[in-house]
Formats: structure tokens, sequence, C-alpha cells
């Protein structure tokens, strides 16, 4: 009972996130836009490092390429590299203050970002602007913010089943 | 190993297109959710359609009944151009390609990437869209078929950074290469020698050179510029001819690939719903 319930949160969250990906975002905001997937991958490692493993980050990666129609295989790589150090830290990142996770969280964006870069400018030599980093920043900023977010969604059906 | 497979499959995609029915079987699982996202937009387009007041709706379709006499009457004419054309090309002993079908794609107003000038529309593999197939609006050249997935297809404009599209200059038919710039109002003409024949105000036509794009539809207008006599190029500029921040809807083109037979048979020719602009580009 309990598994489809975490999985059925994990998935909604997952897709919501890839909505906001690929939102119509204004031409301001969407420089800042940042990967929401990661960002809810690395909540739910974190929260449910039994369930959320490295390959569930490399499948949602697969689906996040087909998606924005990027090389295969680049938000995997990433998205798995990520979610393998979050598991790794998961005890320590729980007993951390939202400043000391935002900095974890800061470095795991900016992995992911560099790793984009490397693999486009693999492609075509592509130009780095200081606009490539914002959506790290942005990352960084929203992230206590959909924390306290999911948490409430994730805790918030716990306790219904609990009552009942 | 997730690290090791995804690097083989960045090698394997880099490669070659092997993966194409991966993706395809992938983007079935996900092409729902860029319909989910349009939803909203699309709603409201809908909604602010239908609340329309009757007098406006009356007046749209009177200019648009308009419009159609104007454009149905320039079509009478492009049928006799046409005509003429095939004859006078049969006399060159010359072959010429005719006819083009268009499928009519919406756009999805979802956003992938950004620095990518790479638009989604709601047409797919379903419709026989392939990739590399020209894309236009009403005013001109808007790119062409990047990836065709079964629901949806990418379309990467001519302003991308990586795209590059062979032109002519209408007035003299000065052949050279526009190459997209990464900003929706710009081409770069990087190829152009600085005493090549163009002012500002030309018009840039597709040449029907590298065979992705048919002859004849516009492109841009050349911007303003200042030559320097000690540089080899000029760095001359354009502005594309289509709207390519603003419409909804596209045109995905099927040219003819097999030439119009010389004289033999002329009305095999069918000048289905072809551009209106492709008479004063047959000179």
């Amino acid at each position: 009972m309990n598994k489809t319930i975490w999985f059925c949160q994990v998935t909604l969250t997952v897709i919501v996130a890839m909505c906001l990906r690929i939102a119509p975002w204004s031409s301001s905001w969407e420089l800042f836009n940042p990967d929401w997937v990661l960002l809810t991958l690395i909540y739910w490692s974190i929260a449910l490092p039994e369930r959320v493993g490295i390959f569930h980050a490399w499948a949602v990666g697969l689906l996040t390429d087909v998606l924005t129609g990027q090389l295969f295989g680049q938000h995997a790589l990433a998205y798995s590299l990520v979610i393998y150090a979050c598991l790794k830290l998961h005890k320590r990142l729980r007993q951390y203050s939202f400043v000391q996770q935002g900095f974890f969280v800061f470095c795991g964006l900016l992995l992911s970002q560099l790793l984009f870069f490397f693999i486009k400018n693999l492609r075509n030599p592509a130009e780095l602007n200081a606009d490539f980093w914002l959506p790290v920043l942005a990352g960084t900023i929203c992230w206590p913010l959909l924390c306290v977010l999911l948490r409430c969604f994730h805790l918030s059906k716990q306790t219904d089943i609990e009552h009942r | 190993m997730a690290v090791i497979s995804s690097i083989a499959l960045l090698v394997t995609e880099y490669r070659g297109s092997q993966l194409n029915a991966l993706r395809l079987s992938l983007s079935y699982v996900v092409d729902p959710l860029k319909y989910a996202v349009d939803l909203p937009s699309s709603l409201v387009n809908r909604a602010s359609e239908s609340l329309g007041s009757y007098a406006t709706l009356i007046k749209e379709n009177s200019d648009l009944r308009d419009e159609q006499l104007i454009r149905q009457t320039q079509l009478l004419k492009l049928e006799a151009l046409e005509k003429e054309n095939v004859r006078l090309r049969a006399l060159l002993e010359n072959s010429f390609k005719l006819g083009e079908q268009v499928l009519i794609a919406e756009l999805l107003s979802i956003n992938t990437v950004p620095y990518e000038h790479i638009l989604v529309v709601n047409k797919g593999t379903h419709f026989g869209v392939h990739p590399h197939q020209p894309v236009l609006d009403a005013n001109g050249v808007v790119g062409q078929v990047f990836r065709a997935l079964p629901l949806t297809s990418e379309i990467m404009l001519i302003t991308d950074p990586n795209h590059a599209i062979p032109v002519q200059i209408n007035r003299n038919g000065l052949l050279t290469i526009a190459v997209g710039s990464g900003q929706l109002n710009q081409l770069n003409l990087p190829f152009l020698p600085s005493n090549a024949d163009v002012r500002p105000g030309d018009l840039l036509i597709t040449s029907g050179l590298g065979g992705t794009f048919p002859q004849g539809y516009p492109v841009g207008v050349v911007d303003e510029f200042t030559t320097e006599p000690n540089k080899l190029s000029a760095g001359i500029t354009a502005t594309p001819k289509s709207l390519l921040d603003r419409n909804r809807e596209l045109m995905i083109i099927w040219s003819n690939s097999t030439p119009v037979p010389l004289i033999s048979k002329p009305n095999n020719t069918e000048p289905t719903t072809s551009n209106n602009t492709l008479a004063p580009a047959n000179e």
C-alpha cells in the first residue's frame, strides 16, 4: 500500500517538474528557469534514499533528454551523478540547515550545468556567457521553497495513511 | 553503471542515428506533457476567440473575404505565369520544379532549451513529417524540421546559430549563405565580400541549392550597413521576413522531388496551394 503511495507522489512531482521545465516563461525569466526536475530528484533522494535510486534518476534523465530534444544521455549522466552524491551524503544532508543544503544543491546544479556545457561544446564549439549560469543561481534560491512545498506534500499523504 | 550507460548512449547518438527508435518510443511517454503544458495558452486563445463580440467577428470575416478575393485574383495570374514559365523553361531545355504540398502545423507554446532557436509543433511522423523538411509562414521561410517525433516535431529556426540557408539576392541573383545569428531578428551574411553588389533593402530568397529549401521563397531583407574598405568581408546582416516570434501557425512543405516534365505533359503540374510569392522569383 505504502509503496504505491510514494511511487505516485514521486511520479506526480516529477511530472510537474517536467512541465515547469518546458513551460513557456517570459523571455526574462526563461534565462533563470532552474532545472526543476533535478531539484525534485534531489529532494526525493534525500527524503526517500532507500526508494529513489540512481536508476530512477537515470530513467528520468533519459525522459528529460527526449522532452527537451537534447543529445541522448546528457541529462541521464548528470542526474545520476548528482543523485549518487545525494545518496552517499543523505544522512548528513538531512541534518543541515537550508543554507548548508543550499550550498550542496548549488554544487550539484553547477556540476550538471558544467556537464551540459561540456557535452554541448563537444558537439559544436559554443561560447560561454554569464547567462548560462543563471539557472544554477535561481535553482539554489528556489531550493528552500521547493523543499518546504515538497515536504508538505510528502508528509500530508503520510499522515493521511496513519490516521486511517 | 548508470554513468557508463549514459556515456555509451551519448557516444552512440553522437556517432549516428541508431537510437532514433528508442527516442521515438520514449517520446510517446513525454509528448503528452508537451500538450499538457500547451493547454492553458491554447485554452486562453480559444476562449478569447469564442468571447469575441459579434461585430468584431463580422468585421474580421469581411476583411478575410476581401483578402481572399485579392489572393484569388493573384493566384489566377500565378497559374498563367507558371504555365508560361514551364513553356519558357522547355524552350531552354531546362527542368523546373513546381507544386508543393503543405501541412499546417500549430505551434505548441513550450520552451525546451534557452539559447537554441527550436520550436515544437503539434504535427509529427503520424502526419508524414520527416526531418529536413522546410517550414514556412505566410511571410517567408521559418526554418526546417530538425527532428520528427510521432506526435510532435522540432523545428530549427533560420536564426539558430547552427543553421545556414543558401540564399540569393532577388535583384541580381547573387548567391550566398545566410547564417543564423542567435537573435530572432537577425541573419548574418558572412560570405559576402565587401565589393559585392548588395544594397540595403534587397530581398533575399531561397536559391534552391542544397536541396532542402525549394527555390524562390523570401527569407529576409538586407539591413542598413556601412562598408569598411580595409576589411575583407563586409559584416552584412539581414532581417528575417517571417514573424519568427509571433505566429502560431506554420506550414510544413513537401516539395515535389521529381522535376516537372518539360512540355510533354504540362497538365500534370498541380499548382496546389503554392505561395503567392512564387511569381516574382521565377524571372
